[in-house]
């Protein structure tokens, strides 16, 4: 095995974290617990779905991604924005002027990520065909989706399509057809993904990812802008299909797949939802769903800039615009490209209470019976999202029933009467209107 | 341990809530994959059916270290005649339930493939019990 060690990108900046509970009741995983007043990351059970991210208020959730001095060590490097990253800019720069401002930062190239996308479309169009897999099908373009199914719908693994993302295809493009000939080649992910930081590093589906940088799309974005509203006339850069492009948002891996019965979804916590139903049997009539972990897809990517709607109303103008053919087939068709996994991807039953069935079992009958006396209102005082999760972390040994406010508040009563009650007893040797005298 | 569930009748919004709960509770005991499945999509099936032809009633789950027993009491109108209800494509469901994407005759065929053991008590008027184990 090469890492044994699960990484993800998502961490926490104690000094800005106020230790408020926004982030613990939006994890769709419940991976965050507020221990002395700040936030905890459980490792372990993290997506790197960027929704801690995007529910905290003082800013204190964020993703680690490969600063641009990065693209220094590399001799010849290349740049693959994603298809997202064009809806970051105003519609009078363009996809063509974004393309130019990379090469004039450092790049020596430009490779679209939405070509490599149309190539993941031919050959999901290929699976769809051949009629030969579970129904429905699940993208695994989105790696926050692709772990959330890892750790909560295992049932769901064999659904999921093992077919390498857009970006993965990209960098394999450049470094094996396109820049084979050169040497030290680096190719860089634009990203507005914090997923896609730790898929580079621990790959989902294959052993070791072409990739050798991921750049989020905020550091970059500025000095991009500047140098694009400068250029007068860029060249034409961009080959990109409207289709590839479409990919920036939802809706638009599914128009690119080809089947009328598709469906898409976003949003991680409808994500949930759809894939309940999908381990109730209740689609097996759609071929093909795209689950995309944040609103309005990767436009929404919490590394990105703009706000996801308006990115995507620009993305889709650029794409109504695009004169551009699909990518042809001659890179697809090439004897020896194979996009496959290589890898077999595992359940990740980090919910498990104990490895032994009978222990585990006797651990929830305890963890029932204490959720039974919490109060069951969520508030999250405790630091545990919610009442249940407080019952499972006090069962693990991790807290304490009086980290609840509530109950504590009934022992501090309790205890208060136990003290009223004794103060009003009298030493055992006095009795009462019994002094000196004896009886009157 | 035992689990138990009330159901509401004809709130399609709820139909789902058991299994769900109770997949989420078999996960966290380390129950199998495979098994967790069938168990899950067993108690779905007959869920709605509880919610469609039923009337609401009450789910009683028992989890063992060797299977998952589950038992649905209706007090619906019962069904006339078992082996019908049985074929793949019998449905008594309305066209609104149908409307709605269910009534396929597809539930009761559907839990005796996903389960170890499947038995149905009922009589027209008397209500219908059903009986699931689902071996670990």
């Amino acid at each position: 095995m090469c890492r044994s060690k699960y990484l993800h990108s998502v961490t926490l900046d104690e000094n800005l974290c106020r230790g408020c509970t926004n982030c613990i009741s939006r994890c769709p995983t419940e991976a965050i617990r507020v221990r002395d007043g700040k936030a905890y990351i459980i490792k372990e059970r993290c997506i790197d779905c960027g929704e801690c991210i995007r529910s905290c208020p003082s800013h204190a959730k964020k993703a680690l991604s490969d600063p641009l001095d990065i693209i220094k060590r590399f001799d010849y490097r290349v740049a693959l924005p994603a298809p997202s990253f064009y809806g970051q800019f105003r519609d009078e720069i363009g996809a063509d002027r974004v393309l130019s401002a990379l090469l004039e930062i450092g790049f020596d190239d430009v490779y679209e990520v939405a070509r490599a996308a149309d190539i993941v479309s031919m050959a999901t169009q290929e699976l769809i065909r051949s009629g030969e897999y579970p129904k429905p099908l699940i993208s695994s373009s989105c790696p926050a989706v692709v772990k959330l199914i890892q750790v909560r719908f295992p049932g769901l693994i064999e659904h999921v399509i093992k077919i390498q993302s857009p970006m993965e295809v990209a960098a394999r493009v450049v470094k094996k057809y396109i820049h084979k000939d050169k040497k030290n080649v680096g190719v860089f992910f634009i990203s507005p993904c914090p997923a896609k930081v730790s898929v580079v590093k621990s790959p989902l589906g294959y052993e070791m990812s072409c990739v050798d940088g991921v750049i989020a799309v905020k550091d970059i974005y500025p000095l991009v802008r500047t140098i694009a509203k400068k250029i007068v006339k860029p060249a034409r850069l961009s080959t990109a299909s409207g289709t590839g492009i479409g990919w920036a948002h939802s809706d638009g891996e599914s128009d690119s797949v080809n089947t009328e019965r598709s469906l898409s979804v976003d949003g991680i916590h409808q994500v949930i939802n759809v894939l309940e139903q999908i381990e109730n049997e209740d689609m097996k009539d759609i071929d093909f769903i795209e689950a995309m972990a944040c609103p309005g897809g990767c436009v929404g990517g919490t590394l990105s800039i703009e706000n996801p709607f308006i990115a995507r109303s620009r993305v889709k103008r650029i794409v109504r615009k695009n004169r551009n053919p699909v990518i042809s087939r001659d890179i697809f068709n090439r004897p020896g490209f194979d996009i496959s996994w290589t890898k077999e991807i595992y359940s990740r039953p980090i919910m498990k209470l104990d490895e032994d069935i009978r222990v585990a079992m006797q651990m929830m009958e305890e963890l029932d019976r204490i959720n039974e006396e919490l109060p069951g209102l969520d508030c999250g005082s405790c630091g545990a999202p919610t009442c249940r999760a407080l019952a499972e972390d006090i069962v693990r040994g991790h807290a304490d029933k009086t980290d609840c406010i509530f109950l504590l508040k009934d022992e501090i009563k309790k205890v208060a009467r136990q003290m009223a009650q004794l103060e009003k007893r009298m030493p055992s040797a006095l009795k009462t209107g019994e002094g000196r005298g004896g009886n009157a | 341990m035992k689990l138990n569930f009330t159901i509401p009748e004809n709130d399609m919004s709820l139909a789902g809530i058991a299994s769900t709960q109770l997949k989420k509770k078999l996960l966290q005991i380390g129950i199998p994959t495979d098994v967790v499945k069938k168990a899950v999509i067993s108690l779905y099936e007959a869920e709605i059916n509880m919610v469609i032809h039923g009337g609401g009633g009450d789910i009683d789950i028992e989890i063992t270290p060797e299977e998952i027993i589950l038992v649905l009491s209706d007090r619906g109108p019962g069904i006339a005649d078992i082996d019908l209800a049985m074929q793949e494509g019998y449905s008594t469901a309305s066209d609104d339930i149908r409307e709605m994407g269910f009534g396929a005759g597809m539930g009761l065929p559907n839990i005796k493939k996903n389960s170890d053991y499947f038995h149905i008590d009922s009589k027209p008027d008397m209500g219908t019990t059903v009986t699931i184990k689902v071996k670990i």
